[in-house]
């Protein structure tokens, strides 16, 4: 049992503060679903617009293609994960998952049962008797994910909660959360500030900000094909120009800038002034000659071993930054510092694209 | 529904507002009603004689000045212990603290009546007679808690630390408190004060039972009800209440001054 | 305390031990000491003391038995002694006046604590904080004035046509009652704020949001989380209800007596320290054991009160 969730034309005001600003999203039924963006984009004001505990300025909410507004919280066939969790500290965990059924009358022997059975779901059997303050991080986000899975919703609302979690276990909870996901079927709405837990999990992505949505599409493509510098920016690092767009034509364009010209793909919003190139560090070679296309003359000014990559800057004429990431597959030659090289990029990964958030 | 429901709650609000008000406003008007009885009704046009005839009474002003030196007294007295006695709990534990410490709370629950007649009874055993040094004796024994309690709270946001810095710098005991825990006290220490000088002028029980024959303020204006009432009562009743307001008022504005002085240079240091 | 010696050093360490010692020796323990001696001794006159008749006896309790009255309670008539029945009243009413103020109190805590305006809530403190600065004894000469016969509100009732006669509010046990509750409310109020203030308003949402109801709400939720502020709130009021003497002296009727009353007389009227002392002491120690008993039953501890 699993619903969607539209929102239409939704507008949400504090005061004079417009925290959501003309949204629409369609959230497919069984879809786990990322709102992405810094704090204060409207994200969270989304999330308690389709709880129920905030009720748009304008615009209509649909959950299962009903108009839901007016619906006050424990009327709506949503379940919110708190931020903070808010387990019920004075109620055993037992009784934290089963008080929703508690509220809707079900007698205490199948309420018992329900709750043993959804505490093997989150894999935490046992811990029925023990109350919140005696559980690790970890576990107190499974008691929360229980209990809100206790009242059978057909959309799960999460607020962030892994925020609070350690870095090691919160690669952990988010292959568990999905895993819960795929298992229940039920849709998740996810709101988040950490572009790694929406890309990682999401079947879709929001990426929002200052209240608008600016783009919807799945991590690839969020990640790959980024339609503005504001999504491109937020979701991964870039070496960005600033020059002007000369010929356009099917899809790309050559771009004048201080460095060059160079050839890059024309995003589909890319149109008047503001307009910049985004080049991804790992989109970016390096060479010790000019041969190849895009290229850029560098001084190499610092080489780091990260692991997995080596994340080497180079200093262009004009004292510009520009940085490339190489993946370390055992054999990368990596040039010295002070060192003159070439960075360079594929004409089909730099993106030309409006400087900041577009008005859709 | 929900919006009904927020607007009856203004509305509970501004009644219970309006029952804790209203009671003082009308004991207040009885003040300037040229009637002999205490009243707003029936309304018998303005008067300040009620006010001439209070600063004529001797009586009254004895009350006031024996209420001010019992409540000074009592505040001092309360300071000293309850500051002490806070230093000393915060410091111990186990068993012993909670013994203690539920005997200095448990005062705060007596009946007054109770406190006055052992305090009486204990003092003219050892030959003291009654009389107001024996209320405020009698007072600083649960007033005494009230200050402790404000002060434990206070201390326990004090860091150990900065003593332990002051004397490994090569400070003395007494500068070591006089300079570093002290200072840290003092808003508690100020409070506690406030409560103690007011609560003292509120007593009557304590008072009631160990006075001997002096009268304060509250025994005074309790003697004045209980036989031969005339508004005078109303008008030493609203300048009380004009004094007390002005000083919370006066309290409060401050206190908002220094929080807007604080934010102020907060967002300074931000620029 | 060598924590103590080491920090402020013999000296000043020993004045603060002798400060709490007189405090806590000489005027809590040995005063209730010598009450509780006191209460076992004749009254006799100060010729007699110490001779052949001070001897220890519980005379002075048995005199609650004294003197019996007629007492109706649920319609079936008994004699009781006239100060046990002054007694249960006493406790009686004080219960009463204890729940009218919770009753009246909590709605006012929840609303200041999660609905008003965070902005308006120190001003709405300010002037809940306004009767709490004026003298007992003058707020309950306000409602002496109030309740009187030919008094304001039987005026205001008259001129709405509430009524039709003046309604004589001041006898039995009423006017003390209403006065108790006006006197004491914010003792219940303030505890009770506090405790909802320190309740996570995302514990709230999250009942309901799971589809909880608004008196489940505050059932489940709100009120367990804030029965220490309760409990206190709840122990002062029945304290401070049950002891007071000015409240139940100005406004009385010729039929209502509380138990401080009584007490008084003893002790002023009588002069018989003794007899005072006893029932001071029975006073004391019963209200205590009551307290000690709801708290027990309503699984409070003494140290969630002192917060």
């Amino acid at each position: 049992m699993s619903a969607g969730i539209d929102l239409e034309n939704v507008v949400c005001d504090f005061g004079s503060f417009r925290a959501v600003d003309h949204v629409n999203v369609s959230i497919k039924p069984g879809e786990f679903f990322s709102f992405l963006g810094p704090s204060g984009c409207g994200k969270t004001t989304i999330l308690r617009m389709i709880s129920g505990f905030t009720e748009p300025t304008q615009g209509v909410v649909r959950i299962g293609g009903v108009d839901v507004r007016g619906q006050r919280p424990n009327q709506r066939p949503t379940a919110l994960i708190f931020q903070n969790l808010a387990l019920f500290p004075l109620m055993t965990v037992a009784e934290n998952i089963a008080f929703g059924l508690e509220v809707r009358g079900i007698d205490k022997a199948k309420r018992r049962a329900r709750a043993d059975e959804l505490l093997r779901l989150v894999d935490l059997p046992g811990a029925a008797d023990k109350y919140p303050s005696q559980l690790s991080g970890g576990q107190k986000q499974r008691v929360a994910i229980a209990r809100a899975l206790a009242v059978e919703p057909a959309v799960m609302l999460l607020d962030e909660p892994l925020s609070a979690l350690d870095l090691k276990l919160r690669q952990h909870m988010r292959a568990e959360l999905r895993a819960i996901q795929k298992r229940t079927g039920v849709t998740f709405i996810y709101i988040t500030h950490d572009q790694g837990e929406a890309l990682a999990m999401s079947d879709r992505v929001g990426v929002m900000s200052q209240g608008r949505i600016q783009q919807v599409a799945d991590p690839r493509e969020i990640y790959n094909n980024p339609v503005n510098g504001f999504v491109a920016s937020f979701v991964g690092e870039n070496n960005i120009f600033d020059g002007t767009v000369v010929n356009p034509a099917g899809g790309m364009a050559s771009y004048e800038t201080p460095l060059g010209t160079f050839r890059a793909r024309l995003g589909e919003l890319a149109t008047g002034k503001g307009v910049k190139l985004f080049v991804r560090p790992e989109h970016t070679a390096i060479s010790l000659t000019a041969a190849v296309e895009n290229a850029v003359p560098v001084t190499i000014s610092e080489v780091s071993f990260e692991g997995s990559f080596i994340s080497v800057h180079g200093v262009a004429a004009g004292g510009k930054t520009l940085v490339a990431e190489i993946r370390n597959d055992g054999a990368a030659t990596v040039p010295a510092i002070g060192s003159a090289a070439f960075m360079s990029f594929d004409p089909a990964l730099g993106a030309i694209l409006p400087d900041a958030e577009t008005d859709r | 529904m929900h919006k009904l429901r927020t607007t009856l709650s203004h509305l509970y609000m501004g009644a219970f507002l309006i029952y804790l008000i209203i009671p003082l406003v009308i004991m207040a008007g009885a003040a300037f009603n040229d009637s002999k009885l205490p009243s707003i009704v029936p309304w018998r046009g303005w008067t300040l004689r009620w006010f001439h005839d209070l600063f004529q009474d001797e009586r009254m002003w004895t009350a006031l000045f024996n209420t001010m030196v019992v409540a000074l007294a009592v505040a001092v007295i309360s300071i000293i212990i309850g500051t002490a006695s806070a230093i000393l709990i915060n410091s111990i534990s186990g068993r012993i603290r909670t013994v203690i410490y539920g005997l200095m709370i448990s005062t705060i629950l007596i009946p007054g009546a109770v406190i006055g007649i052992s305090t009486l009874l204990m003092w003219n055993k050892i030959g003291v007679p009654p009389g107001l040094h024996l209320s405020v004796l009698g007072q600083v024994s649960y007033i005494a808690a009230m200050v402790m309690l404000l002060v434990l709270a206070r201390l326990q946001t004090f860091d150990g630390a900065l003593e332990e810095a002051a004397l490994d710098l090569g400070a003395s005991h007494g500068q070591v408190m006089r300079r570093i825990l002290l200072p840290h006290l003092y808003p508690a220490i100020g409070a506690g004060g406030a409560v103690a000088f007011f609560q003292s002028i509120e007593n009557f029980n304590v008072t009631q039972f160990t006075r001997g024959g002096a009268d304060t303020l509250t025994v005074y204006v309790f003697s004045r009800v209980r036989s031969g009432i005339t508004p005078t009562i109303n008008a030493l009743a609203l300048i009380m209440i004009t004094i007390t307001l002005m000083a919370a008022v006066w309290y409060e504005l401050s206190r908002r001054r220094k929080e807007r002085i604080m934010l102020a240079g907060m967002s300074r240091d931000e620029d | 305390m060598q924590d103590l010696i080491r920090r402020y050093g013999a000296g000043l360490t020993g004045l603060m031990v002798l400060l709490v010692a007189f405090w806590l020796l000489m005027l809590v323990i040995i005063p209730n000491i010598t009450l509780f001696e006191s209460s076992f001794r004749p009254y006799l006159p100060v010729v007699e003391m110490g001779g052949p008749r001070d001897v220890y006896s519980v005379n002075n309790y048995m005199k609650v038995f004294d003197g019996s009255v007629e007492t109706t309670i649920l319609g079936m008539t008994f004699m009781v002694p006239v100060h046990i029945r002054t007694f249960f009243l006493t406790i009686w009413y004080s219960v009463t006046v204890t729940l009218a103020c919770f009753v009246l109190a909590y709605p006012i805590a929840f609303y200041l604590a999660k609905i008003a305006n965070p902005k308006s809530v120190p001003t709405l403190l300010l002037l809940l904080f306004v009767p709490l600065w004026v003298s007992e004894v003058l707020r309950a000469f306000a409602w002496w004035i109030i309740l009187a016969l030919k008094g304001p509100l039987n005026s205001l009732l008259l001129s709405l046509s509430l009524i039709d006669k003046p309604v004589r509010w001041i006898t039995d046990y009423d006017a003390v009652l209403i006065g108790l509750v006006y006197t004491y409310i914010l003792f219940m109020l303030f505890p009770i704020y506090n405790a909802i203030s320190s309740l996570d308003t995302n514990q709230i949402e999250a009942a309901e949001d799971l589809g909880a109801s608004r008196w489940r709400i505050h059932w489940r939720i709100v009120l367990p989380h804030s029965k220490p502020g309760i409990a206190s709130g709840a122990v002062m009021v029945f304290m401070l209800s049950a002891g007071s003497l000015l409240v139940p002296s100005i406004l009385g009727s010729t039929t209502s007596q509380w138990f401080t009353q009584t007490i008084q007389q003893w002790m002023n009227d009588a002069l018989d320290w003794n007899t005072a002392s006893a029932y001071a002491f029975l006073l004391l120690f019963l209200c205590t054991a009551f307290v000690s008993l709801v708290m027990w039953i309503f699984r409070v501890k003494l140290s969630d009160i002192a917060k």
